[in-house]
């Protein structure tokens, strides 16, 4: 900008630069690290101090992917060649990929995984911001007897932490032969997004002038008309917002997901810590793991942000 | 074209009432203003004609038709509201076509076009056709808001202080558009306002709301020269009309420390009065009490001179030509004949049985 400015204002200006670069630097650093390790062959992982330069490999996606076992012996010429590239990178690890009788490569439990977070962090987001906008515009334009009571009873469904509930829930599910489901941990994430998708909502619906509806119900139109013609537009944001809420409760949530599922409707978060546990952990490959967990949340991120700057001030600077 | 009958309507909104059995007649083609204060229920009378507001005793009729039970969008009438009734994310030409996409009344395609072009060229919005309407000024949405009405030919048009947000130009220009836009038509307009301006200026017939109840219909000529009470008188007029109290006695008011002639007034002899006089009505030079001029207010073809006579301020209205100083002392007289004499404690007029 070619806006004149003093001394004093220069040296602030720089100052707020520097600063934040800090603080992004601060964030970054883990997914900095996270990233590099997911392209890291497994024996620069954990050298000290850090490698920072290196060439970067495929091979813990590859073994993420795939079930695996250690090399007695390294692979014939005739063997490595003939293998797919993917494959051969593992073969360069020492170790190489399970395939069955007729030649099937083995999954290893990750993508089920990544695919169950998929289904459940999506429908129950879907759900929740749905069932969470039709509630607030009910409250939000009808008088409801005790609105202030129901309000607070819905919000307090979220004053509990979530491990005083979970061994009842538990008890609860396995009566009812929800265990390991994905409708179960749909349920679940959904009630538990709905009290803040309500909330949310019911804050954006309120800010849609009556107006607007009140003129189409004179033009010809429904209620119902008017909610998906007028109010559903206006309220973009808001919805996009909370979309992004639930779907990032739903998408990390740990501590239901690794009680309630094993291996059916296991999700990501849950497994992915699971596999330090098994023989030597092998760090690039839970690196790649985490690398992957992260791609969904800034991938809809992103493509909702213009909805964001406007709906993360809850309303607060319209216009 | 419709005629919009009230029958004994009341309203109330978890228990207080807001609309106090209200009786209201307009006719077909009439353009009649529904005149009150903020919380006078002007709106709610509005809300209640266009379906938006069920009434909670009473019937509404639209055309010779009981519509108390129908929804809105049945009632077939359009509002134009102060703001807020166009969507901000649709093209002027979409805000005008919406109406008439209604599902419940399908129109041609080609019908729409025709009518939408017809509409822009009457408001003189064609220019603005394609843009959005938050890029429009206060007086373009304020047009384009009445062309959503006017596009669709409803029974009834509703209008809820659709001109209280413009500024005082523009207010003034639009008044008189309006005005002939209704006459062009020849449709029954039912318009809200605060402004009493606007109610005599605009109305065929003219409503005064006050708390719920309609005190006086009329027309403005009526509303203006024989208020009902000392609540309407007050409401409409500017400068507003002098009331002052005192009794009569044997042909004359006595107002405190003056004394003007009153012929008339029979029956009003042995209890507290109000005089209402018109600041037009008063009558400087000549006999009179004598009055002195506090206050000079230029207003270009007349002018308000403020006086003080016996304690009491009066208004008058005089043509700019005649030359007052403040200070000056000037004798005060009235037009008997205009005064009304309304009751202290009913503040009813006696005309109108208080």
């Amino acid at each position: 900008m070619a806006a004149v400015r003093t001394k004093g204002e220069m040296l602030r200006h720089r100052l707020s630069i520097i600063s934040l670069l800090v603080i992004l630097a601060l964030f970054l650093a883990p997914i900095f690290w996270i990233t590099a390790t997911a392209f890291k062959p497994r024996n620069l992982a954990t050298t000290v101090p850090p490698t920072v330069f290196f060439q970067p490999e495929f091979s813990p996606f590859v073994k993420l992917m795939t079930k695996r076992s250690q090399l007695r012996s390294a692979p014939t010429a005739e063997v490595y060649n003939a293998a797919p590239w993917w494959e051969q990178t593992v073969f360069d690890g020492g170790e190489k990929v399970v395939r069955s009788g007729k030649g099937e490569v083995q999954l290893s439990g990750f993508p089920s995984r990544f695919l169950n977070s998929l289904i459940i962090a999506i429908t129950s987001t879907v759900l929740a911001v749905g069932m969470g906008t039709i509630t607030a515009y009910g409250f939000s334009r009808f008088k409801v007897a005790g609105e202030d009571d129901w309000l607070f009873f819905i919000l307090s469904t979220r004053m509990l932490p979530p491990v005083v509930v979970a061994i009842p829930m538990f008890l609860m599910y396995r009566v009812v032969g929800l265990n390991d489901t994905h409708l179960g941990l749909i349920i679940l994430y959904t009630a538990f997004n709905l009290s803040f998708s309500v909330w949310l909502m019911k804050g954006f619906i309120d800010e849609i002038p009556k107006e607007y509806e009140d003129a189409a119900l004179v033009d010809g139109y429904t209620r119902m008309q008017a909610f998906f013609r007028i109010v559903l537009p206006e309220a973009a944001t808001g919805i996009a917002a909370t979309a992004v809420f639930c779907f990032i409760t739903a998408w990390n949530e740990y501590a239901f997901a690794l009680i309630m599922t094993n291996k059916r409707a296991q999700t990501a978060p849950p497994f992915i810590p699971s596999q330090v546990g098994s023989g030597l952990p092998d760090w690039t490959v839970i690196a790649a793991g985490t690398f992957l967990f992260l791609v969904p949340v800034a991938i809809f991120t992103f493509l909702l942000r213009n909805h964001l700057l406007r709906g993360m001030s809850f309303g607060a600077i319209r216009k | 074209m419709a005629h919009i009958e009230l029958k004994g309507v009341s309203k109330s909104f978890a228990g207080v009432p807001a609309i106090r059995d209200i009786d209201l007649d307009i006719a077909d083609g009439e353009f009649f203003v529904l005149l009150g204060e903020t919380g006078a229920g002007k709106t709610t009378t509005l809300r209640m004609i266009a379906g938006l507001e069920k009434p909670t005793t009473g019937r509404v009729w639209i055309d010779g038709q009981d519509v108390t039970d129908w929804g809105a969008a049945a009632r077939d009438v359009a509002l134009v509201l102060q703001q807020y009734s166009l969507y901000p994310r649709y093209t002027v030409r979409q805000n005008l076509e919406f109406p008439l996409r209604s599902p419940i009344r399908p129109i041609a395609e080609a019908e729409i076009a025709t009518r939408i072009a017809k509409v822009a060229a009457t408001l003189r919005i064609e220019h603005l056709l394609d843009r959005k309407t938050d890029r429009l000024s206060g007086g373009e949405m304020q047009r384009v808001s009445i062309g959503r009405a006017i596009v669709r030919t409803p029974k009834v048009f509703l209008m809820d202080e659709p001109l209280s947000a413009l500024d005082a130009k523009l207010r003034e220009a639009l008044r008189g558009e309006l005005k002939s836009l209704q006459m062009d038509l020849g449709e029954t307009f039912l318009f809200v306002t605060h402004d009493q301006v606007e109610a005599m200026s605009m109305g065929d017939r003219v409503g005064v709301l006050n708390k719920g109840a309609l005190v006086q219909v009329g027309s403005p000529q009526e509303i203006y020269g024989n208020p009902v009470n000392t609540f309407v008188a007050r409401a409409v007029g500017t400068p507003a009309m002098n009331l002052l109290t005192g009794v009569w006695a044997g042909g004359r008011a006595e107002l405190g420390a003056m004394v003007f002639d009153h012929p008339g007034g029979q029956g009003a002899a042995g209890r507290g009065l109000v005089f209402g006089v018109r600041p037009e009505d008063l009558v400087l030079g000549g006999d009179g009490v004598e009055a002195v001029v506090t206050d000079i207010e230029n207003h270009g073809v007349e002018k308000i001179i403020s006086l003080s006579a016996g304690g009491q301020a009066l208004r008058a209205t005089v043509p700019v030509t005649v030359k007052f100083l403040r200070g000056d002392t000037v004798p005060v007289g009235w037009q008997a004949a205009r005064v009304v004499v309304f009751d202290a404690k009913s503040g009813q007029s006696l005309r109108h049985g208080g």
